[in-house]
């Protein structure tokens, strides 16, 4: 079986991320760039079917700057088997549409049985472009998975929703979009990173790939930096502070 | 040579994560309960911490010297009483793969090497710690077995590991009479004293380890007859090198608490780091543990090269980073105030931690005579 896991370099969560005003991009030099934890978590659900099945093949996919390398080269060493990684300057500030299109064109060129990726990622938190290249590759997708089987007959898989658990089940080839229910990626190893190097990394620009060009994009109208955060309310309880706090609760829907 | 390479700095990263997430949120009430966590030593084992120097042939690691410096540093940041012990564990390993013969290596790196089976070191007995080559422990040659009678003291994870290296007298010729054997956990006649109280490495066990008439095949002998006071004391290299690096992980640590510390408090209507005698004392600090840093990559480098002053340079550096080490958590607490005493803070334990480095793996004293050309039979 041949797994491919999607990873996307994203701003590391625990620094202060940054929008750059003028381009409405993010500002890639203000924070530590790290794999999405989404992606380790997928990452992890595909070694372990390799744990369980030595002759499975895990292979990483990263679309995104040179900088990206060094993501796909811990994913390497984490335990994948190989990268490929996409990079073309003509994809700088690419929308979800165009993602979605050159990564189904990147997995046509590399093969699979199954896709992992994460359900959305932490820094544009569209959630889409997994359904997209399901949609390009004619797939079909078990997405916001709580938990998930891999075999070489097909995925069986939970989906939390809010009346309550879907049990699902495709046959292979499929997508599969991994939710935080998942195991974190477990440690590399020293033997993990030493022979992370002897790995081979593809790399693939727009030229290697048939994809179309794009008919049209999503352009940033605007952009605004987050607010500062303000201080919260103070209740202070004189005997109707019960009151006041549903009121304060209602008044913001948060009941 | 200062500049850490790609895989180096990877390796760095990945092991101050791990210390950060399963040593660090721990370590304090390990060192209250006097808990060996076994489960977390088998996940650094997984990881590749049982057998850093080790030849990758039977699952060891192959890396280098230096490369445990820069491991062990960062384990103890975490918690110097857990990276202290994986390093006698490392040592014991290390002795096994070097000295044993294939045979040997192939039964016992593997369990070893994943930490599955823990090494302790038995050098000390209560009659011989810094004059060991005076040791009393017996091994008696019967038909094709060693008999062996006598208390080693001081034993770091003993009751708790699965292979005893024993450091016992084959022959009545002071250090030339001594012989490494192997004795496995269980076997009749060995048996342990009480758990230590101690001032600090709570987190590991230290215990006697008493042989009455244990029989263990001579093939557990490490290398030949009388060679057990050299693989002890080339083991030691090693031992007294990280042993150094993990003073400069807790040092570094205190330091980087301080560092916040004084940029937080506020006296005399301004922060502390404003006063300049305390940066000062910063400086010190920080510059005490740059040289240790820097003596024992020297020291490590020259283990990893097979140089005749590797031996000088370990002592060198063993001295230099486990004075550096608790000096400066002495010093953290100090400028911590009344909150450095305070448990709550991790700074004391800190202290107590590293306190020991500076006795054991050869006394701070032992190591002067060492950089000095002692034992004087070792003298060029
Ligand atoms: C927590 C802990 C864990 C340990 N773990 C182990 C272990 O796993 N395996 C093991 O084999 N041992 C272990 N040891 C023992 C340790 O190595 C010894 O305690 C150490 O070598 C010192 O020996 P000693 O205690 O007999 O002190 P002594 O040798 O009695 O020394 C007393 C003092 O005299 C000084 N001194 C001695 N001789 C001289 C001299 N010629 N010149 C100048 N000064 C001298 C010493 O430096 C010291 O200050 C451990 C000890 C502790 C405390």
């Amino acid at each position: 079986m041949k797994i491919v896991v999607l990873l996307k370099q994203v701003p590391d969560t625990a620094d202060e991320r940054k929008l750059d005003l003028d381009t409405g991009l993010q500002d890639r030099d203000a924070s530590d760039l790290v794999i999405d934890e989404i992606n380790e978590r997928a990452l992890e659900l595909a070694l372990r079917s390799k744990d369980a099945d030595k002759s499975t093949e895990v292979v990483v996919l990263s679309m995104g700057p040179d900088s990206a390398s060094t993501s796909v080269r811990k994913a390497l060493s984490i335990g994948a088997d190989a990268g490929v990684h996409v990079v073309d300057d003509g994809l700088a500030g690419a929308d979800a549409a165009r993602t979605a299109a050159v990564l189904a064109a990147a997995l046509k060129n590399v093969g699979f049985d199954v896709v992992i990726a994460g359900n959305e990622a932490t820094d544009g938190r569209g959630g889409v472009v997994p359904a997209m290249i399901a949609e390009h590759l004619s797939l079909p997708l078990l997405g916001n998975l709580v938990s998930a089987e891999l075999s070489a007959d097909g995925v069986r898989a939970e989906r939390q929703v809010s009346a309550g658990t879907q049990s699902i089940s495709a046959p292979l080839p499929a997508l599969l979009t991994v939710t935080e229910s998942f195991d974190e990626a477990r440690f590399p190893n020293f033997k993990g990173i030493l022979s992370a190097k002897k790995k081979k990394i593809t790399v693939l620009t727009l030229a290697d790939l048939d994809v179309p060009a794009p008919s049209g994009r999503t352009t940033m109208v605007n952009t605004t930096e987050r607010p500062a955060r303000a201080a919260g309310v103070k209740l202070t309880d004189d005997g109707t502070s019960a009151t006041a706090l549903v009121e304060f609760l209602a008044s913001n829907r948060l009941i | 040579m200062f500049d850490l390479s790609d895989d180096q700095q990877a390796i760095v990263d990945m092991v101050a994560q791990f210390a950060a997430e399963e040593l660090a949120p721990h370590s304090a009430e390990w060192d209250e309960t006097k808990h060996f966590p076994l489960d977390v030593l088998r996940a650094a084992g997984e990881l590749g911490m049982g057998g850093i120097y080790a030849a990758e042939e039977h699952g060891g690691s192959g890396m280098s010297r230096t490369d445990a410096v820069l491991i062990f540093e960062q384990l103890a940041k975490a918690d110097p009483t857990i990276a202290a012990y994986i390093s006698i564990h490392n040592m014991v390993v290390w002795m096994i793969d070097s000295f044993g013969n294939d045979e040997q290596r192939a039964a016992w790196v593997p369990s070893l090497a994943s930490m599955e089976t823990l090494g302790s070191y038995c050098l000390t007995e209560p009659g011989a710690g810094s004059d060991a080559a005076a040791l009393a422990t017996k091994a008696v040659r019967d038909g094709d077995e060693y008999v062996l009678n006598g208390t080693k003291s001081f034993i770091s994870g003993a009751g708790a590991s699965g292979l005893y290296i024993v450091m016992a007298r084959t022959a009545d010729t002071g250090s030339k009479g001594i012989t490494a054997i192997v004795v496995p956990e269980g076997v009749p006649g060995l048996s342990f004293g009480a758990n230590e109280k101690k001032m600090g490495w709570n987190a590991q066990p230290t215990r006697q380890v008493m042989f009455d008439d244990v029989r263990v095949p001579v093939s557990n002998r490490l290398g030949e007859e009388g060679s057990g006071f050299g693989i002890a004391m080339k083991g030691l290299n090693g031992g007294r090198v990280n042993m150094g690096a993990c003073s400069l992980g807790g040092g570094q640590a205190a330091f980087e608490k301080t560092v916040t510390h004084l940029k937080e408090r506020e006296a005399f209507g301004t922060p502390l780091i404003n006063q300049q005698a305390l940066l000062f004392r910063l400086a010190d600090m920080e510059t005490e543990l740059e040289t240790a840093r820097t003596m024992l990559w020297r020291a490590a480098d020259s283990l990893d090269r097979g140089k005749p002053d590797a031996v000088k340079l370990c002592a060198m550096a063993k001295r230099v980073a486990t004075d550096a080490g608790f000096n400066v958590a002495n010093e953290a607490i100090q400028l911590h105030g009344g909150y450095g005493y305070l448990a709550d803070y991790g700074l004391e334990k800190i202290m107590r931690d590293l306190r020991v480095h500076q006795i054991l793996e050869g006394t701070n004293e032992i190591m002067r005579l060492i950089i000095e050309g002692w034992p004087p039979h070792e003298r060029g």
